[in-house]
C-alpha cells in the first residue's frame, strides 16, 4: 500500500531529520500541474521502498519555513535525506525511471 | 513483444486527439509519454482560446480530461520514452522503450516541442533556484520581489503576466524592439503597471551563489553591459521539437519539422506525424488537438486499405 504522509514545519525535525530510515519529501502545492502528476508516482515509489525510505509530502502554501530553509524556488521538488543530512535534490518532474536511480544514489 | 494497430508518440492534445479517435474507432491503441500527460498545456495556468470554454479552463484539468476520454475508449497509457522506432520490411514498426518492446502496424509520431534553454553561465546551475521555465509552478515563490521574463512572444507575455499576480516588478527582456505576441497579450502587458520592458537585450549571465541575484545584459544595438538585480529569471524564448526519433521516416524542413501533408502522412506509409513536430504547424492546443484527429484518421484509412477493417488479426 502506498504511505505518502503529510510533514509540517513543526513535525519536520522529528519525521525527517531524526528518522531512523532515509526520507523523500514531495515540496508541492495545489495549484501546481505537474506536482498533480508527480504525487502518483512518489506514491508507486513509497510501495516499491516500502521499509526501506520514508516517503513524505508538504505543502509549500502551507509550510513557509521548511521550503525557504532549502532554498525551494520551484516545484515539484523532491529533496532526499539521510541521517539527517540532504543527499539529493531533483527539481522539476522527471520519469520514474530517473527518480528511481536518483533514489537509488542518494542511499549509498 | 506486445502488437498494436496504432501507437502514438506523445501524450500532449495531439497525442491523446489522436488516441480518442483511433480507439473510438476500434483499434488497439498504445500512447507512450515519458513526461507530462498534456503535454505543453498541463502547465499552463489559463487556456482561453479553446472552443467551449467562455471563462477559460485549466490546462492541467483540460488534459486530464482528454486523458480519460482516451482511456474510457480503450486507449492505454505507457508511461516510458521510446528509445527506438524503427520500420520492418513488412511494413510494420518496432519500438523500444525502457522497459519493453512494441510491434505496431502505424504509428503516429506526437512527441511535440521543447521550450529552449539560453545557454548561458549559470543558468544550468540556479534551475530551482531562481531560473524557471514555468511561471504557473514557480511565480509563487517570488512574493514582492523584482522578476525578469525573457522573451517576446505569447509565452513570455502569457507567463510574465502569470508573474506579475505575485512579484513586486517584472521586467520583460527581449532581444528585438517590437514583440512577436498577440495584439491582444502586448495590450494587457503594456497596460499592467509591474511590467516593463527591456528592449534589444540579451542576458548574457545568471548570477547568483545559492540563489539567482542578478542577470548580466547586454544591449545589442550599443554594446552596453549592465547588471540587472533580480529573484527570478522566467525563459520563455520560443521551442525545438522533438524530432529524436523520426529519422528516415521523414523529410524535414529547415527548423528539424517534419514534411507532412494536410493528411498528416509523411514519406513512409504507415507513419504520420502531428502536432508541434510537424512542418507549418500553428502551435495551437486547437490546432495540435487538430491535426492528432486527422492523423488518426489517415491512420484508420491506412489500416483499413493495407490490413483491412478493426478486428482482423494480425
Amino acid at each position: 500500500m502506498s504511505d505518502v504522509k503529510e510533514v509540517t514545519d513543526l513535525t519536520w525535525e522529528a519525521e525527517v531529520l531524526q528518522a531512523e530510515l532515509p526520507t523523500l519529501v514531495d515540496f508541492w502545492a495545489p495549484w501546481c500541474g505537474p506536482c498533480r502528476m508527480v504525487a502518483p508516482i512518489v506514491a508507486e515509489l513509497s510501495e516499491e521502498y516500502a521499509g526501506k525510505v520514508n516517503f513524505m509530502k508538504m505543502n509549500t502554501d502551507e509550510n513557509p519555513q521548511v521550503p525557504s530553509k532549502f532554498g525551494i524556488r520551484s516545484i515539484p521538488s523532491l529533496l532526499i535525506f539521510k541521517g539527517g543530512e540532504l543527499k539529493g535534490t531533483v527539481v522539476g518532474y522527471r520519469p520514474k525511471p530517473e527518480l528511481k536511480k536518483r533514489i537509488d544514489e542518494a542511499l549509498v | 513483444m506486445r502488437e498494436v494497430d496504432i501507437a502514438i508518440i506523445g501524450g500532449g492534445g495531439t497525442g491523446l486527439t489522436a488516441a480518442i479517435y483511433a480507439a473510438r474507432a476500434g483499434r488497439t491503441v498504445v500512447v507512450f509519454e515519458g513526461l507530462i500527460t498534456g503535454g505543453q498545456i498541463a502547465t499552463t495556468d489559463l487556456v482561453e482560446n479553446y472552443p467551449g470554454f467562455p471563462d477559460g479552463v485549466n490546462g492541467f484539468d483540460l488534459a486530464q480530461g482528454f486523458l480519460k476520454q482516451a482511456e474510457k475508449f480503450g486507449a492505454e497509457m505507457v508511461y516510458e520514452n521510446v528509445e527506438s522506432l524503427e520500420r520492418e520490411r513488412s511494413g510494420t514498426f518496432v519500438l523500444t522503450t525502457t522497459g519493453s518492446e512494441f510491434g505496431a502496424r502505424a504509428v503516429i509520431m506526437a512527441a511535440g516541442a521543447t521550450y529552449n534553454k539560453l545557454g548561458v553561465t549559470g543558468e544550468e546551475r540556479l534551475v530551482g533556484k531562481g531560473v524557471s521555465y514555468c511561471a504557473t509552478c514557480d511565480a509563487a515563490f517570488f512574493k514582492g520581489v523584482d522578476t525578469v521574463v525573457v522573451g517576446g512572444g505569447d509565452a513570455a507575455l502569457d507567463e510574465g503576466l502569470f508573474v506579475t499576480r505575485f512579484a513586486k516588478s517584472v521586467r520583460i527582456v527581449h532581444r528585438r524592439d517590437s514583440l512577436r505576441a498577440s495584439a491582444l497579450l502586448q495590450e494587457r502587458a503594456r497596460a499592467n503597471p509591474k511590467i516593463s520592458f527591456v528592449w534589444d537585450t540579451a542576458v548574457e549571465e545568471i548570477e547568483g551563489t545559492e540563489s539567482v541575484s542578478s542577470v548580466r545584459l547586454r544591449n545589442l544595438k550599443t554594446d552596453v553591459v549592465s547588471n540587472l538585480a533580480t529573484a527570478a529569471v522566467f525563459v520563455f524564448i520560443g521551442q525545438k521539437p522533438n524530432n529524436g526519433l523520426v529519422g528516415e521516416l521523414a523529410e524535414m524542413d529547415e527548423g528539424g519539422h517534419a514534411v507532412v501533408d494536410l493528411s498528416m502522412r509523411t514519406k513512409t506509409p504507415g507513419f504520420f506525424v502531428a502536432g508541434d513536430l510537424r512542418t507549418a504547424a500553428a502551435r495551437q492546443l486547437i490546432s495540435a488537438c487538430g491535426d492528432g484527429a486527422t492523423a488518426a484518421i489517415s491512420a484508420e484509412h491506412y489500416l483499413t486499405a493495407t490490413y483491412g477493417a478493426p478486428g482482423q488479426s494480425h
